[in-house]
């Protein structure tokens, strides 16, 4: 069991190295969306310092969002999808190590990239490890819940639209306390609480999402 | 009679809101070999989807070993070899990747077993070559060679003719009716007229039973 699961994680990251496009994408994507910022709203710093936080997580959760439309369509389109269904190992394990890779390579990613985009928006150097500690507990709900929603949709032909309006209410408790914490550490606030719910929050879906993946499959699958 | 492996009762199928075929009742039992055939849109593959139980039937129901599909489908995923029209091969990967990441869905293989296999469908060579080079009788080949490792019992195939060469048909042809003489069993679905025939051949003509 614990086998597929090592194995798969292996096959994602060749897939994904062979492809590095679709690796720089995201981590692009978010880059610009940030550097799009001080050109529209003007280069004032106290302003751009102000809204830094709501900002980098706007931009983070549509990076996110961008490239999980692919998440599992070559698995759906080749037949992959169909041969895990069949198998006798549980769909949940393979599901866990899918969603695992895609966070490595792009939640983890923007993660990495954050703290220097924060530098540009002028976010103050002290609450860089706050920034960090937020995205790092809110990108793999992110990619959990988005893979709810992808699992939903692979089956349809033009499902991207579809997985936006399914899944960005959903992000919505995540990213007022992704948020929000940036915005207690840049006021003086304590922090600790809203990095707890976090924390709860990415629990509650690493042990509930996988299993909603794993139904979602299933009926995309079967129709 | 000998008990039935797997059965079919009054299965019916739907798609569409057309149904394809109603009241099919079908057994399959160890040694057996089942074609399906009939016009396109009959609804092969679905049977095939149906029996493999990535498709749940609109009514009537497939039993494994005399029970309910819902109830064996830890039973079925032990015993099952399904390759369907798409058979799960990435072109990204070689064909030696594709093959020991298909193989350890089941049981696993050591690469000496996949070189085998592959050398046994005529790509000996090519193990280290990206699957979208290869052309596409030749990604069919690194599908089937899943039937050359140690397979499981009950093999399920759409279409696994398509896009082989003579020697290629010949050869499978007598590598199922071989799986077949060992107990195991084969279903699948072809327009092409098979040469080799086990005793226990059997052909199934959804365009008789449809409406």
């Amino acid at each position: 069991m614990s086998n597929v699961f090592t194995l798969l994680l292996v096959r994602e990251t060749r897939l994904m190295f062979r492809r590095p496009a679709e690796l720089v994408n995201p981590l692009v994507f978010f880059s610009i969306v940030i550097a799009l910022f001080p050109l529209a709203v003007g280069p004032e710093s106290q302003l751009l310092q102000t809204i830094s936080p709501g900002l980098l997580w706007v931009a983070a959760l549509l990076a996110v969002l961008l490239s999980l439309d692919g998440l599992f369509r070559s698995d759906f389109e080749d037949g992959s999808l169909e041969q895990w269904v069949v198998s006798p190992h549980p769909l949940v394990v393979m599901v866990l190590a899918k969603v695992l890779a895609h966070w490595l390579y792009c939640g983890l990613a923007l993660v990495m990239l954050s703290p220097l985009l924060a530098l540009m928006l002028g976010l103050p150097t002290q609450h860089i490890p706050t920034l960090l500690l937020s995205l790092l507990l809110g990108t793999p709900v992110l990619s959990l819940l988005g893979a709810v929603g992808a699992a939903l949709t692979v089956g349809l032909k033009r499902g991207g639209i579809l997985l936006a309006l399914l899944i960005l209410p959903l992000y919505i408790p995540v990213l007022i306390l992704g948020s929000g914490v940036i915005q207690a550490a840049l006021q003086g606030l304590p922090t600790t609480g809203y990095l707890l719910w976090m924390a709860s929050l990415t629990m509650l879906t690493l042990t509930l999402a996988p299993f909603a993946i794993a139904a979602g499959l299933r009926i995309s699958v079967a129709e | 009679m000998t008990e039935a492996y797997l059965e079919t009762v009054d299965l019916a199928c739907e798609r569409d809101w057309r149904l394809l075929f109603e009241r099919l009742n079908v057994r399959v039992q160890p040694g057996d070999m089942l074609q399906v055939s009939g016009p396109n849109g009959s609804g092969k593959t679905s049977l095939l989807r149906l029996l493999s139980g990535l498709m749940h039937p609109s009514a009537g129901d497939v039993l494994i070993k005399g029970e309910s599909i819902q109830q064996q489908r830890g039973e079925l995923a032990r015993n099952l070899l399904w390759l369907g029209h798409a058979a799960g091969i990435k072109g990204l990967l070689t064909a030696e990747e594709n093959l020991s990441w298909l193989a350890a869905l089941h049981h696993g293989a050591s690469r000496e077993q996949i070189w085998q296999a592959l050398a046994d469908v005529g790509l000996k060579g090519f193990e280290d070559v990206p699957c979208h080079t290869l052309s596409a009788g030749q990604q069919r080949r690194v599908a089937l060679a899943r039937l050359y490792l140690d397979a499981p019992a009950l093999w399920i195939l759409d279409e696994p003719f398509t896009a082989l060469d003579k020697q290629a048909v010949t050869q499978l042809e007598r590598h199922l009716a071989q799986h077949c003489e060992q107990g195991g069993m084969v279903i699948f679905t072809t327009h092409h007229h098979l040469q080799d025939r086990p005793a226990t051949f059997r052909e199934l003509d959804l365009g008789q039973t449809a409406l």
